[in-house]
């Protein structure tokens, strides 16, 4: 069976509160069937809200979003079959987690037997068979998420939604629920539609994500994409860490482009955004793709001097004074070969062009 | 390990339980001190009445301490046939010391709750025994009147000869003890007691159903409101809270009165003819309109304060799991609020079954409850004993609702905040 790539679509979605200010504008946004997509965007991006409309709990105050090509606005949240795992899990604390897990199927009026099966089996894919009779708040902050994935999934819902669903479990517990998660997605099969603010949770989990920011989506791909591919300094600066220069562009071509930077020196980057010289630009430069002392020909190189050193095991963390930026961040492998990075210390630093990105100014 | 517990030492070689008692007698002392005052003043004030409340309802000594050698006389009587002369005698000589104490007042009244027609003969025996001779008692008492010559009398006097009695309990249920010491319901035509109890139940119940009914979509909004809107309705809803009982009980008068605002408003869009105004005062409907106004916060306050605890999600997840509004509502929220629901009935009927000013204002004769014939008893009659007897069966009843309650719902599904 063909899959079908428009199966939640947003169709030029705005919504407001107030009608003052919008905080999702002009939304178009495809899911295909069984993707894993993610919505990631600091806090009032609007991400939440998106998830909210989807579910039924908030209208949009213009266009239409669709499920499975059919226009939902209209249907109110308990006809439209998605399951939704909550921030705060939401688990019914008056009922054992046999009843929080029976409920949909009991509202649904399926048969006492399919609802033992059907819960039966929800419970073992979350591994808490036997958990059946406990009350919620008995349960650890890791089981009850695991109940409400659980909940979420035993009616077979077309897709599931989760709002921000670890947030509440410390870092270990978090991690292993990820997986959990992915696992039981790639098992099922199920749409997901994910939100976080956490973006190493959106890039070990999802197929795509999408950057929200200021009610837009800023950038919708892969997450190796996103990582390495970023296409504006929003999503650069989001996405994991990030040294910055801000300059203008002097000679412009559509392989390379030269920036002189603020304090007068030259650098060769990859133009993106830039269109033509004399355009300001932000150019975003990864941590490990600026090497040390490299025998490797690269077109950029440079000498900094090292203003503070901080010693992460496997591998230590350089803060640079570089062409004027004084933050400028470098990731260096715990090898014999850089026992010489002492403070205070001039050090060559060099990278390709190609990796160097020169995007939109901030 | 072994069966013998060892004993953990201190440091010091102190045990260590010893240690610690040591260490907390001054926090637990210094604890005690605080409450000290607040202890003794509801000894006073609340465990005090009440004991000497007990004890005046059952306390029959006044007849028995006035009458003391009639009664020790009457010891070896059977009560069959009219009493031995020395009863008489004793009868003669107590009575005369009343009458020179000048308390037989007391005793007529007594002899007369107990039967009709004491306080007469009580009266012509005093004016007679100034005249009496020395011996033969029986024949010159029972010459003074002819109801002295009747055992019924002398069983009555008898009957008054115990310390403690429960004659004030059965009074307060329409019982009495009739002559053979029977308890027999009194006749129905003179029956009150029961009619007041059985309305002020039903009062009380009516009550707090229409306090619930109006006060969980009161709290429902309080709880789900913006900030700045809760607010406002609060103090809505805490104001009356703030007036007087008297005030908030006058304009209801006020208003409900047959010439009132409420029968005027009635009148002028046509609901009523001029001449057929309802009468909303002075009956039941008063007190109910006036009482459920008046216990409302009680019921809005402890539902609020729950309803403020349940997470908005717990709805929005019942309805994404594909329950109507009415389902997520019935199956999710409305068992989360039972605590508050228990907390709020309980606190308003308690409050309404023993509610005095509002009916006694508004309530008129079908209006009163039984705790304005405990008032009466106390200012009018002042039968204290009676009142007393009423007071305690009043308390007994809250304590006996609050147990089935506490069987029902159990007390610790309670929250009050």
């Amino acid at each position: 069976m063909p899959k079908n790539e428009q199966f939640v679509k947003f169709d030029k979605v705005d919504k407001s509160y107030d009608g003052k200010v919008l905080v999702v504008k002009d939304l178009n946004l495809d899911i295909a069937e069984g993707e894993f997509i993610t919505m990631l965007g600091p806090s009032g991006s609007g991400k939440t809200t998106c998830l909210m409309m989807l579910a039924g709990f908030e209208t949009p105050t213009n266009g239409e979003i669709y499920l499975d090509a059919n226009p939902i606005s209209n249907i109110p949240p308990h006809k439209r079959g998605i399951g939704m795992v909550f921030q705060n899990y939401a688990l019914f604390p008056h009922m054992t987690v046999y009843e929080n897990l029976a409920f949909p199927l009991r509202v649904r009026k399926i048969p006492k037997d399919d609802i033992d099966k059907k819960v039966d089996k929800a419970l073992s894919m979350v591994s808490l068979t036997g958990f059946e009779n406990r009350m919620p708040g008995q349960l650890s902050g890791g089981q009850q998420q695991r109940v409400a994935v659980a909940r979420a999934l035993v009616f077979d819902p077309a897709v599931v939604l989760m709002d921000e669903p670890l947030g509440a479990l410390d870092k270990n517990l978090r991690e292993s629920m990820q997986y959990e998660i992915k696992h039981i997605h790639e098992s099922i099969g199920v749409t997901v539609v994910y939100v976080t603010h956490d973006q190493s949770e959106a890039l070990t989990m999802s197929n795509r994500i999408a950057v929200f920011n200021d009610g837009k989506v800023q950038q919708l791909s892969s997450p190796d994409k996103l990582y390495e591919e970023p296409v504006n300094s929003f999503v650069a600066e989001f996405i994991g860490e990030n040294n910055t220069f801000g300059g203008q562009v002097t000679n412009f071509s559509q392989e390379k482009c030269k920036v002189k930077l603020n304090d007068g020196s030259e650098i060769l980057a990859n133009p993106i955004t830039v269109k033509s010289n004399g355009d300001k630009t932000t150019v975003s430069l990864r941590p490990e793709r600026a090497l040390i002392n490299t025998k490797e020909k690269m077109d950029n190189n440079f000498k900094g001097k090292i203003e503070e050193v901080i010693y992460h095991g496997d591998h230590t963390r350089v803060r640079l004074d570089l062409l004027g930026n004084k933050e400028f961040i470098l990731k260096v492998p715990n090898s014999s070969a850089n026992m010489d990075i002492k403070l205070g210390n001039q050090i060559n630093v060099s990278w390709n062009s190609h990796d160097a990105r020169a995007l939109d100014p901030k | 390990m072994s069966s013998e517990t060892q004993k953990i030492l201190t440091t010091d070689g102190i045990p260590l339980e010893v240690s610690l008692k040591k260490a907390e007698r001054k926090n637990k002392l210094k604890a005690f001190l605080l409450v000290a005052p607040l202890l003794l003043f509801l000894i006073i004030t609340y465990i005090f009445p009440i004991g000497d409340m007990l004890m005046r309802s059952i306390d029959d000594r006044m007849v028995t301490n006035m009458l003391p050698k009639t009664f020790k006389a009457m010891e070896d009587w059977d009560g069959k046939e009219l009493p031995p002369e020395k009863v008489f005698e004793a009868f003669y000589f107590d009575y005369k010391l009343l009458v020179e104490e000048k308390t037989f007042g007391k005793l007529a009244t007594q002899l007369n709750y107990e039967k009709n027609g004491f306080k007469s003969i009580l009266k012509k025996l005093k004016r007679k025994m100034k005249k009496f001779e020395e011996g033969n008692y029986k024949e010159q008492i029972m010459g003074v009147h002819k109801r002295w010559a009747n055992v019924e009398y002398w069983r009555a006097i008898q009957r008054r000869s115990a310390s403690f009695t429960n004659a004030k309990y059965l009074k307060g249920i329409d019982m009495y003890e009739n002559e053979d010491g029977k308890i027999v319901n009194v006749p129905e035509d003179r029956q009150i007691h029961r009619v007041l109890w059985l309305r002020t139940l039903e009062v009380a119940f009516f009550v707090t159903l229409l306090c619930f009914l109006m006060a969980y979509p009161i709290a429902h909004l309080l709880a789900t409101l913006p900030m700045k809107y809760s607010n406002l309705l609060m103090i809505c809803v805490l104001l009356p809270f703030w007036t007087s009982l008297l005030v908030r009980t006058a304009s209801w008068m006020i208003l409900l009165q047959q010439q009132g605002v409420v029968n005027d408003f009635f009148v002028f869009i046509g609901l009523v003819a001029d001449d057929a105004r309802p009468e909303m005062m002075y009956n039941k409907t008063g007190t109910y309109v006036a009482m459920t106004q008046i216990l409302l916060p009680f019921m809005v306050l402890p539902l609020y304060s729950v309803m403020k605890t349940i997470s908005p999600s717990l709805m929005r997840a019942g309805k994404s799991l594909g329950g109507t509004p009415f389902v997520a509502f019935w199956k999710v929220y409305f068992p989360l609020t039972i605590p508050g629901i228990g907390a709020g009935c309980l606190l308003v009927f308690i409050l309404a079954i023993g509610y005095y000013i509002t009916p006694a204002l508004v309530g008129g004769a079908s209006g009163t409850l039984i705790s304005n014939q405990i008032a009466f008893h106390m200012k009018s009659t002042l039968d204290w004993s009676f009142a007393s007897a009423m007071g305690l069966m009043l308390l007994a009843g809250v304590l006996a609702i609050y147990w089935i309650y506490n069987k029902l719902v159990g007390i610790d599904n309670i929250k009050l905040g």
